[in-house]
């Protein structure tokens, strides 16, 4: 009897956990089309400088690649915490948990660290088109990661009071996916902006 | 202007506008009529019922119901504005009107903005919540709790547009805010913020329906409900919610980039600094146009329903019906560049979008063969949804071919932001959308509540309205060919004030079929027992909507059904007469339900207090209620208990007083 309790329990569970996965997969999708319509004026207002500086003048390709390195190394972290809360393992959950935070956290300052120099440099996002553009794509991505870590720390505070329940496992697979996701944004936008950007 | 204050931001007492008549009386008396409504629940003892019942309620088919008396309510708005266009046009011939011009601007935005956002949207996606999930023999959507929020969202933007009726102003840039004009440089004022506040909050409410029902469709079908036998309504669902996924990032990304235009300094469509207009206008119409087909898809779907299930015959050609509805969804991507041949694209690629467009009038045009084969060989039962079916076949037909027409860039040229251009998507939205949600409304309303709307009232209603719309917009068509361009205050052009006084008639007429709806749906709830339907099948319908009972039970079906065929209760009813046997008691199983929660509305409140702070640059306020969003999702995310069990012995005892009822009520599939 116990048995066909737990069974029953289960398909439902996989039924939920199929759904809400397949949901957050279409959200991603959408939230991914939201960000090509940024590309997309980035790409139309590059060279729109209005006389100003351009992006070969701007970029600091090395900070760039320590931030790239940072976030896809996050995502490992990150991966690391799926497969610990997979193995109801608390202790290595939070340990790559807090790693992915660090990471992230480091992302973001050394994206804050290149606006705030951007902005010393008269080159804020009201100096040109080529300049909001630059700045609304690139801070986009920067304010999904803000949201990514307030989630992240979230989802670690739950671990910590509710332990690995079905639903805030359903809430690591979509952090998780989350997370991932934002890495592929970074990709096209390391290869779109900065890449592009400084090539002769 | 003074400058911003740090507690009260824009916001002041100069921001009522006291001297302009209208704005107030109208405001006033939406005041007191919200005040009269909400004393009377409370003095009634209602309140409790309504917020635990109600505005709680994560049940699809609450959220739908509430969805709907929202598009309602805000018809009677949208319709007020229109009836003021109509008759200051009417009378402002070499004259002024009674409609000052910076009120006017705002009358004919807000008037788009409504019937667009909190009319139309609302309408189709409350029928969608109600029907798609019976429809498919799902016990829900697929994230209840989401679609309340999503509903609620759409509630708040509706709140804020209304709001600035009262303290402020609305965009006077037209529904859609064309830069430069709507930047801070020409719009100073918070028209704009209005509007593009109150759009990116309900914005994010439809999205998420878009993911929901999408998962839902694709996910949450019953037992043996291949795609092919899904109910045409169905597809047409899910045609329009994948549009809406694919669609509204980008409004929210194009509305984004304006906000950080005018709020932040940005240059994205400035005339100064490299900003680049006709990147809104690409944008925009990259949304604005798929946004037309998110609305009439699921028009077209409740025309296949009301058809086949009146003609008492399966719809014809079921699958190239599934085979144009997609179609048109994805041609729906590549033709907007037809808002603006004007614009200096070039012949060419005018040329490709001009070949694009009249190229949608292909699938349309197999639709309309279907439904009239499907008419043609079945025998039809004259009842109010068929009414404003056929209605809609012979109008939807001309405003097609007008479509045609301004699809030519040549044609486009001439009649580029005329009134005809006004009299074409009137022709198709009204006699598209709004009659298809009117005979959706009529169709469903006994399954929702257990009787019918009053024939005759509907029928004056129809007729009404349909006589109301071609008196109203006829005209329109032959002033845009006298070269009357839209959105005009006052004119000096005498040839053009009979049509106009005509229009202004139509719109009368179109008045008194809306008093007709009023009645019907006073009159049909005070003769609600005489009206009323057990079976819980009063059209002989053909899906599986129509197995429940009216209302259904809060988990729809007792036990999920099993679907054998397209047209599945049909199918079903056909079986249980030819076999003259009675299917044996189903064995029933415990099932999850959920529990209400109060997330949408708390969240709600949020987000109207951050829309409305940020409209009037109330900083902290806006800080405060992001928090508060925040914490609201957080204290859902640690409820204990998410769902409450329903068991199999309490189940089998409503199933049976159920299958008590409709069988007293003879109904021939009971039984199955």
């Amino acid at each position: 009897m116990n048995a066909t309790v737990t069974s029953v329990h289960s398909a439902s569970e996989a039924k939920k956990r199929i759904a809400v996965g397949y949901g957050f997969w279409i959200f991603l999708l959408s939230d991914i089309v939201m960000f090509s319509c940024f590309f997309a004026s980035y790409a139309v207002l590059v060279n729109a400088t209005a006389g100003g500086q351009e992006g070969r003048q701007l970029f600091d390709l090395d900070r760039v690649a320590i931030e790239t390195a940072c976030l896809l190394g996050s995502s490992f972290t990150c991966g690391l915490a799926f497969i610990a809360s997979g193995k109801r393992s608390a202790i290595s959950f939070h340990v790559s948990m807090a790693a992915t935070l660090a990471l992230g956290a480091a992302f973001l300052i050394l994206e804050g660290a290149e606006f705030s120099s951007m902005l010393q440099r008269n080159a804020g996002p009201t100096h040109s088109a080529f300049l909001s553009a630059f700045f609304s794509l690139v801070g986009c991505h920067g304010i999904h990661v803000s949201i990514g870590l307030l989630w992240l720390m979230t989802m670690m505070a739950q671990v910590y009071a509710k332990g690995f329940r079905d639903d805030i496992l359903r809430r690591i697979l979509c952090f998780t996916l989350f997370w991932h996701a934002l890495d592929i944004i970074w990709v096209a936008l390391f290869t779109v902006v900065y890449l592009i950007g400084v090539a002769p | 202007m003074p400058p911003a204050d740090p507690f009260w931001g824009k916001l002041s007492w100069a921001a009522i506008p006291i001297d302009s008549p209208f704005p107030i009386f109208a405001s006033a008396g939406v005041a007191v009529a919200i005040i009269g409504v909400l004393a009377w629940i409370v003095l009634k003892g209602h309140f409790p019922y309504l917020w635990r019942e109600w505005l709680t309620s994560v049940d699809h088919k609450r959220v739908g119901v509430m969805y709907v008396v929202l598009a309602l309510v805000m018809l009677l708005r949208g319709f007020a504005d229109a009836a003021m266009m109509r008759t200051q046009q009417a009378m402002a011939l070499n004259a002024p009107g009674y409609l000052p011009p910076e009120h006017y601007d705002q009358i004919f935005s807000s008037h788009g903005t409504i019937m667009i956002f909190f009319v139309a949207m609302p309408f189709v996606i409350g029928l969608m919540n109600f029907v798609v999930p019976l429809q498919i023999g799902a016990r829900d959507v697929a994230f209840p709790t989401l679609n309340s929020v999503s509903f609620w969202l759409t509630a708040t933007g509706a709140l804020l547009v209304n709001i600035s009726l009262f303290v402020g102003e609305f965009a006077r840039t037209g529904w859609i805010p064309y830069p430069p004009l709507s930047e801070t440089a020409y719009s100073p004022g918070v028209g704009v913020d209005y509007y593009l506040w109150s759009l990116q909050i309900s914005g994010v409410g439809t999205l998420l329906t878009g993911v929901n029902f999408v998962t839902t469709i694709l996910k949450g079908r019953a037992p043996g409900m291949d795609l092919m036998r899904m109910p045409m309504f169905c597809w047409t669902a899910l045609a329009s919610n994948l549009l809406i996924i694919a669609a509204f990032p980008v409004l929210t990304a194009t509305l984004a980039m304006l906000i950080l235009d005018r709020y932040l300094g940005f240059h994205f469509f400035t005339n100064a600094a490299g900003g680049n207009v006709m990147m809104f206008m690409n944008l925009i119409w990259a949304w604005g146009h798929p946004e037309v087909y998110i609305l009439i898809l699921p028009a077209f779907g409740v025309f296949s329903e009301v058809i086949a299930t009146f003609s008492s015959r399966a719809l014809f050609g079921y699958r190239s019906m599934v085979a144009a509805t997609l179609g048109i969804c994805v041609l729906a991507f590549t033709v907007w560049l037809h808002h603006f041949f004007t614009m200096g694209a070039g012949a060419n690629v005018n040329a490709v979008f001009g070949i694009l467009s009249t190229v949608i009038a292909v699938p349309t045009g197999v639709k309309v063969f279907n439904w009239l084969f499907t008419i043609y060989g079945g025998r039809l039962r004259y009842t109010v949804p068929i009414l404003w079916t056929l209605g809609f076949m012979v109008t939807f037909v001309i405003g097609g071919m007008t479509g045609v027409l301004l699809a030519l860039p040549p044609v486009d040229f001439l009649l580029h932001n005329s009134l005809f251009l006004i009299a074409h998507f009137h022709n198709v939205i009204i006699g598209g959308v709004v009659f298809g949600l009117f005979a959706g409304y009529t169709y469903w309303f006994p399954k929702a509540f257990g009787f019918r709307l009053h024939e005759g009232l509907g029928k004056a209603a129809f007729w009404f309205w349909t006589i109301g719309f071609y008196l109203a917009f006829m005209p329109l068509y032959v002033l845009g060919f006298l070269g009357m361009t839209r959105r005009m205050q006052q004119y000096d052009v005498p040839a053009w004030q009979p049509w106009l006084i005509a229009a202004a008639a139509g719109a009368g007429l179109i008045a008194i079929g809306t008093g007709f709806l009023v009645a019907q749906l006073y009159y049909s709830i005070r003769h609600r027992d005489a009206l009323r339907d057990s079976s819980g099948d009063p059209w002989n319908g053909r899906t599986l909507e129509w197995s429940t009972s009216s209302p259904p039970p809060s988990y729809n079906f007792a036990v999920l059904p099993e679907i054998t065929a397209l047209d599945a209760y049909w199918n079903r009813k056909q079986q249980a007469l030819e076999n003259r046997a009675a299917r044996p008691m189903p064995s029933y199983e415990a099932i999850e339900v959920p529990r209400n929660s109060a997330t949408g509305i708390v969240c709600a409140f949020f987000a109207s207090l951050t829309g409305f702070a940020l409209i009037w640059h109330i900083w902290w306020l806006a800080a405060l209620g992001i928090v508060g969003a925040f914490v609201t999702f957080v204290v859902f995310a640690w409820r204990d208990q998410v769902e409450d069990e329903l068991s199999a012995e309490e189940l089998a005892r409503m199933d049976g007083l159920d299958r008590a009822a409709r069988e007293r009520a003879s109904d021939p599939g009971f039984a199955a």
